[in-house]
C-alpha cells in the first residue's frame, strides 16, 4: 500500500514536472467496496487493478501520459456506489470506472454513467437482460456460464434439476432463463425443483436433507446452484457433513470460484463442480505470467486468482487499445472505438468487445480438486460471445442491443422494429 | 447416482472389445499410458488395470482414486504422493520402494474426474470384495450396491460365505440382492432380494427400486411397488423426527449466540450491538489456535477446539471489559447512545480484523473425532452437530449455575437489581458490572467457537447472528435465562418445522410476524421477570 501511495506520488511530480508537456495523467477510477460484506470479493478487484495500472504505467502509460488510479470505498452499501460514481465522474474527473460487483450496485450507477456520459466496465458474471451504452460487460452473461453448464450436466445423463439460489435478481433471472431451458429440452416439469433462501442462510439441514431426497430415486440428478457469497461455506459444509459426495449428486455453481474455496476443507467436495471462463488452473503461458505477476504484487504466493480479476485483465486491456486507437479519452470516441476491440485473455484464445458491449468468451467447467483449485473437464470448442437478451425468456427473446451507429440502440425489438423494448 | 449409464456402457464396450488386448499387457504398461489422454481414455485403462489381476493393481487404482498417484518428472516413475504441502513423501506405487521428501514440482499428478472417479469404485470394488482390511471390504460392496451388476452375483455371494463381520455381511448381502435383480435369475430370486433391500433405509429402497417399478413380471412389480411405498411411508414418519433434530440443533446454534447476550442485554440492560462482533473474535481465536498448532505441532490437531475454548473465553471476555470500562459505563441509562456506541465498536472490530486477517474466509478445520454422521433409522445425525448442541446444553447450565450458586453470580444479581443498596453491602458495583460484561463478552467467545465448526470464519460472521439474538431474548424474556433457552429451542423448531412446506424465506417471514404479534400481546416475552426490579 505504501509503495502504491509512493508511486502515486511520484506520477504526480512526473506528470507535472518532466511529462508535463505530455499532458495531465489519465485518471482511473476504482468503484470496489473495500468494506462491509462485499470487500471479502471486491478488495482482491481493487488489488488487481492497482497492478494492472502499475504495469501499464512502467510500458509508458497510455497516449504518453501515465495512468493515476482513483480508489473509492463505497462500503457495501448501493445508494453509496451512485453517490461515489458522480463523485469519481464529476469530482475527480475520471476517464473510465471498473467496479461494482452485485447487480443491485451495477443497478444503482447506471443513471449516473448516463447522465454524466462516462464508462464503466463490470466484471462480474450476471444475469443479463441489460444493455446499456455506457457499460461494458466483462462478466459472463448466462448464455456464457449458466446454459453451458447445464448442457454439460445434460450430456452426462442428468435428468433431475434441484436449482438453488439466493432470494436476490441474479439467481431468480437465471433460474427463471435455465428453467425455460430445461424445458425446452425435454426435461419434465416435476424433475426440476427451484429452492430460494435468504443472504447469508447459515443453517442447511433441512435443504440438504431435501436434496439427499431428490438424487435418491435412483434417476441421476445434480444441483445448479446460485447461491451466492458467504452462504456457500455451511452449504457445502452441510453436503460433506451429511455425507453427499460429488458422485452421487454433482453441485454445479456460478458464484463459486477459487477465492470462495479459500474458507473451506476442499477434501470432502472433491468433483463438485463450478462453471467459469476462467481458473487459474488453466495452463497457459499469458496466465502463468499474470499470476507470478500478481503473487509479486501482492506479496505472497499463496493468494489465488479468479474469474472476475480475469475480466478485469481483459477489460483494462482493451479499454488501453481503444484509447490508444481514438487518441483520447473522451467517452463518446472511445465507446465507439471499444466495439471489435480484441485483446488476448488469459485461457489461450482472443476476446473481443461485441456490439452488444459484451465480450467473446470460452466456458470452461471445472471439478473442485483437493488443494482448492479447479480441474478443467469440459471446454466450449470456440469462444462465445454474451447474450443480453435471453433467448428463452418471452419477452425478451425478440430484442437485440447493437450500439454501432445507425441503430444505437441496446434493446431493439426485431418484432415491431422499434427501439424501446418489448412494451 | 448420475452418469452410470454411461460408465456403464463404457465398461460393457470395454469388456467385449479388449480382452485380447488387455491379456496382453501388463500392468507396468498400462499404467505408464494414463497421464495420457483424456478421462475417458483414463477409465478405459483403469478397466484394463483390474482386469490384469495382478495383485499391485488395487493399490494403484486406490491412490488413483485419492488423487495421490503422481508421476515423478525426472525418471518418469509413478508414485503415490502423500502429506501435506510443503512435506511430501513419495512411495513406488509398483515396487513399494519408499522414496522419502518430494521436492513440490519435481511431480506431476494424474487427474481424475466424476466419472472416472465412478469407474475407480466400481473397478476397485471387485478387486477389493474380500480384501483383508474390512473398512475397503466394505467399501467394495457399498460400490457394488451403487453400480449394481449381474456379473457380481457369484463373487459377492462368495464373499458373503466367507464374511464374519455382520455389518459388512449386510452391506454385501444387500449389494447381491441389487446384483440379482440386475441378472436375469429366475423371478422368485428377485423376490427375495426386493424383501431383502425393502428391509434397508429408504434411500437404498428407492435408489435400487425405483428402476423395476414397471418389471415385466408382474408378481415382481407388485412387490416392488410395495417395498416402495413401505419406504416412503417410514420415511415420512421419520421426516417428524428428522425435523424436531434439525430444529434442536437450529435451536442450539441459536442459545448459543443468544446467551451471551440474555447477560449483557437481558440481566445488564445494555443493548450491545457488537455482540455479533465478539462472536467473530471467538471464531478467529480458534482458527489462529488451530493455524499455530499445524505449523507448531500438528500432531495435537484434535485437541485444537479444547485449547481454543478456555482461550476464546478468556481472550473474548477481555476485550469485553475493556469496551464496558471504556465506553459502555459511561453510557448506563442512555440506551440509544449506547446502541450508536456499540453500533461503532462493532464496525471497528469488524475492519480491525479484516486488516489483520484479510475480507477473505479463514479455514477452520473439524478435529476427526468430531467428524463423520450416524444413521439411526431414517435420519442421520451429524457430529459437529451433535457436538453443537451437547456443548451449548453444558455451556447454559454451567452459567445457570454460575448465577445461581456462586458468590459471583449474587453479586451480579444484586448489582442489577438494586445497585445503591448494593453499594451500600459493600459490593464494588463497577468492578462487578466489567466482570458480568466480560462473562457476557466470553459466552459469545465460547459460541464462535462452536460457530466457527459450522459457519463460514469471515469478518462478517457475527453479522449474521446478531438480529435473531435479539429476537431470542426479547422473545424469551429479558432477564430471564430458562426464558432465552425455551424461546431459542422453540424458534429452532418452529423453523425447522415451517421450512419443508413454506420454503426458507417465506418460513423467516413468519416466524417474524409471529414475534411481532407474540410481543404485542406479551411485550415481556415468554417468562416475563417479575417483581420490583422489572418495573424499575
Amino acid at each position: 500500500m505504501k509503495k502504491l501511495l509512493l508511486s502515486t506520488a511520484l506520477g504526480a511530480v512526473f506528470a507535472t514536472g518532466a511529462l508535463a508537456q505530455e499532458g495531465e495523467p489519465i485518471r482511473v477510477g476504482i468503484l470496489h467496496s473495500l468494506s462491509g460484506t462485499m470487500a471479502i470479493s471486491e478488495t482482491t478487484l481493487r488489488d488487481v487493478m492497482l497492478m494492472l495500472i502499475e504495469q501499464q504505467n512502467a510500458e509508458g502509460g497510455v497516449l504518453g501520459r501515465p495512468l493515476e488510479p482513483v480508489v473509492v470505498d463505497p462500503a457495501s452499501d448501493w445508494p453509496r456506489f451512485a453517490e461515489l460514481a458522480r463523485e469519481l465522474i464529476s469530482g475527480q474527473g475520471v476517464s473510465v470506472v471498473f467496479g461494482c460487483w452485485t447487480s443491485v450496485s451495477r443497478k444503482s450507477v447506471l443513471p449516473v454513467f448516463e447522465e454524466l456520459n462516462s464508462i464503466l466496465f463490470y466484471p462480474v458474471q450476471y444475469e443479463g437482460q441489460e444493455s446499456q451504452r455506457n457499460v461494458f460487460y466483462t462478466g459472463a452473461a448466462p448464455n456464457q456460464q449458466a446454459i453451458p453448464a447445464v448442457d454439460y450436466l445434460l450430456e452426462n445423463g442428468v435428468e433431475r434439476f434441484y436449482l438453488a439460489g439466493t432470494d436476490y435478481v441474479y439467481p431468480r433471472t437465471t433460474n427463471q432463463i435455465l428453467e425455460a431451458y430445461l424445458l425446452a429440452q425435454g426435461v419434465a416439469a416435476e424433475d426440476i425443483i427451484v429452492n430460494y433462501t435468504p443472504f447469508g442462510h447459515s443453517d442447511w439441514q433441512t435443504i440438504v436433507s431435501e436434496i439427499r431426497d431428490f438424487g435418491s430415486t435412483g434417476r441421476p440428478a445434480a444441483v445448479v446452484s446460485t447461491i451466492n457469497g458467504d452462504a456457500n461455506v455451511p452449504f457445502y459444509n452441510e453436503l460433506a457433513a451429511q455425507g453427499i459426495s460429488a458422485e452421487d449428486i454433482p453441485v454445479i455453481a456460478f458464484s463459486v470460484g477459487e477465492e470462495e474455496l479459500a474458507g473451506i476443507d476442499t477434501a470432502p467436495l472433491v468433483g463438485h463442480l463450478a462453471a467459469w471462463n476462467y481458473f487459474m488452473s488453466v495452463d497457459t503461458p499469458e496466465n502463468e505470467e499474470f499470476i507470478d505477476a500478481w503473487h509479486a504484487y501482492i506479496g505472497s504466493e499463496t493468494r489465488v486468482t479468479n474469474d472476475p480479476m480475469e475480466a478485469h485483465y481483459i477489460g483494462f486491456n482493451m479499454w488501453v487499445d481503444a484509447v490508444e486507437a481514438a487518441g483520447t479519452t473522451d467517452a463518446d470516441a472511445v465507446i465507439d472505438a471499444l466495439v471489435g476491440v480484441a485483446v488476448p485473455n488469459l485461457t489461450g484464445g482472443l476476446s473481443s468487445m461485441g456490439a452488444n458491449h459484451h465480450i467473446t468468451k470460452p466456458v470452461l467447467i471445472g471439478e473442485i480438486q483437493a488443494d482448492g483449485q479447479f480441474e478443467v473437464v469440459w471446454e466450449t470448442a470456440g469462444l462465445v460471445l454474451g447474450d443480453e437478451w435471453s433467448d428463452y425468456v418471452t419477452e425478451t427473446a425478440p430484442l437485440i442491443s447493437d450500439w454501432r451507429a445507425p441503430l444505437s440502440c441496446g434493446n431493439f425489438n426485431t418484432a415491431t422494429g422499434t427501439c424501446g423494448g418489448s412494451e | 447416482m448420475p452418469f452410470r449409464p454411461l460408465t456403464l456402457i463404457a465398461a460393457l464396450c470395454l469388456a467385449v472389445v479388449l480382452p485380447f488386448l488387455a491379456s496382453a499387457q501388463t500392468l507396468d504398461a498400462l499404467i505408464a499410458r494414463l497421464p495420457d489422454g483424456n478421462f475417458n481414455d483414463r477409465a478405459a485403462i483403469v478397466a484394463q488395470i483390474a482386469e490384469t489381476g495382478d495383485p499391485r493393481a488395487a493399490q494403484v487404482l486406490d491412490a488413483l482414486l485419492e488423487g495421490e498417484l503422481e508421476q515423478r518428472t525426472a525418471d518418469g516413475r509413478f508414485v503415490r504422493v502423500t502429506g501435506s504441502r510443503n512435506n511430501q513423501t513419495a512411495v513406488d506405487v509398483l515396487t513399494g520402494e519408499d522414496l522419502g521428501p518430494v521436492a513440490r514440482r519435481s511431480t506431476e499428478a494424474v487427474r481424475v474426474n466424476n466419472a472416472l472417479r465412478r469407474s475407480i469404485r466400481t473397478a476397485l470394488g471387485v478387486l477389493t470384495l474380500m480384501d483383508p482390511d474390512p473398512a475397503r471390504r466394505l467399501a467394495a460392496a457399498e460400490a457394488a450396491l451403487r453400480s449394481p451388476s449381474a456379473d457380481q452375483v457369484d463373487a459377492l455371494a462368495e464373499a458373503m460365505a466367507a464374511e464374519t463381520n455382520a455389518n459388512i455381511r449386510t452391506a454385501q448381502t444387500r449389494a447381491h440382492a441389487a446384483a440379482v435383480l440386475a441378472s436375469d435369475l429366475p423371478v422368485e430370486q428377485k423376490l427375495d432380494a426386493v424383501a431383502v433391500i425393502g428391509a434397508a433405509n429408504a434411500q437404498i429402497v428407492q435408489q435400487t427400486l425405483n428402476a423395476y417399478r414397471n418389471a415385466a413380471e408382474p408378481e415382481l412389480a407388485a412387490a416392488v411397488g410395495e417395498a416402495l411405498a413401505a419406504a416412503e411411508a417410514r420415511q415420512r414418519l421419520w421426516s417428524q423426527a428428522q425435523n424436531l433434530w434439525f430444529g434442536l440443533s437450529l435451536g442450539s446454534v441459536l442459545l448459543l449466540a443468544a446467551i451471551g447476550l440474555a447477560i449483557t442485554f437481558g440481566v445488564m440492560g445494555v443493548i450491545n450491538l457488537a455482540h455479533g462482533e465478539l462472536v467473530m473474535l471467538g471464531a478467529y481465536t480458534t482458527y489462529t489456535v488451530q493455524q499455530i498448532i499445524r505449523t507448531n505441532a500438528p500432531e495435537y490437531f484434535g485437541y485444537s477446539l479444547a485449547i481454543a475454548i478456555p482461550l476464546a473465553f478468556l481472550l473474548v471476555g477481555a476485550v469485553g471489559v475493556l469496551i464496558e470500562r471504556g465506553i459502555v459505563r459511561h453510557l448506563y441509562g442512555r440506551p440509544l447512545e449506547t446502541l450508536l456506541g456499540t453500533w461503532g465498536v462493532s464496525l471497528i472490530l469488524q475492519q480491525a480484523v479484516r486488516s489483520i486477517y484479510g475480507p477473505t474466509n479463514r479455514e477452520v478445520g473439524t478435529p476427526d473425532w468430531m467428524s463423520g454422521a450416524w444413521q439411526i433409522g431414517e435420519m442421520t445425525l451429524t457430529g459437529p452437530r451433535i457436538a453443537i448442541v451437547i456443548f451449548s446444553l453444558v455451556v447454559f447450565f454451567g452459567l445457570l449455575l454460575l448465577m445461581k450458586y456462586s458468590a459471583f453470580g449474587l453479586q451480579m444479581r444484586a448489582v442489577t437489581q438494586n445497585r445503591p443498596m448494593a453499594a451500600n453491602l459493600g459490593i464494588r458495583t463497577g468492578y462487578v458490572d466489567a466482570l458480568t460484561f466480560g462473562l457476557g463478552a466470553g459466552i459469545a467467545g465460547l459460541a464462535g467457537v462452536a460457530l466457527s465448526q459450522i459457519d463460514n470464519v469471515s469478518p462478517n460472521l457475527g453479522q449474521g447472528y446478531i438480529i435473531d439474538s435479539f429476537l431470542v431474548v426479547v422473545f424469551g424474556g429479558v432477564g430471564n435465562l430458562w426464558g432465552t433457552f425455551a424461546a431459542a429451542l422453540s424458534l429452532g423448531v418452529a423453523n425447522k418445522f415451517l421450512e419443508p412446506w413454506a420454503g426458507a424465506v417465506l418460513g423467516k417471514i413468519v416466524i417474524l410476524v409471529f414475534i411481532i404479534l407474540f410481543i404485542q400481546k406479551r411485550p415481556r416475552g415468554l417468562f416475563p421477570q417479575r417483581g420490583r426490579a422489572a418495573e424499575g
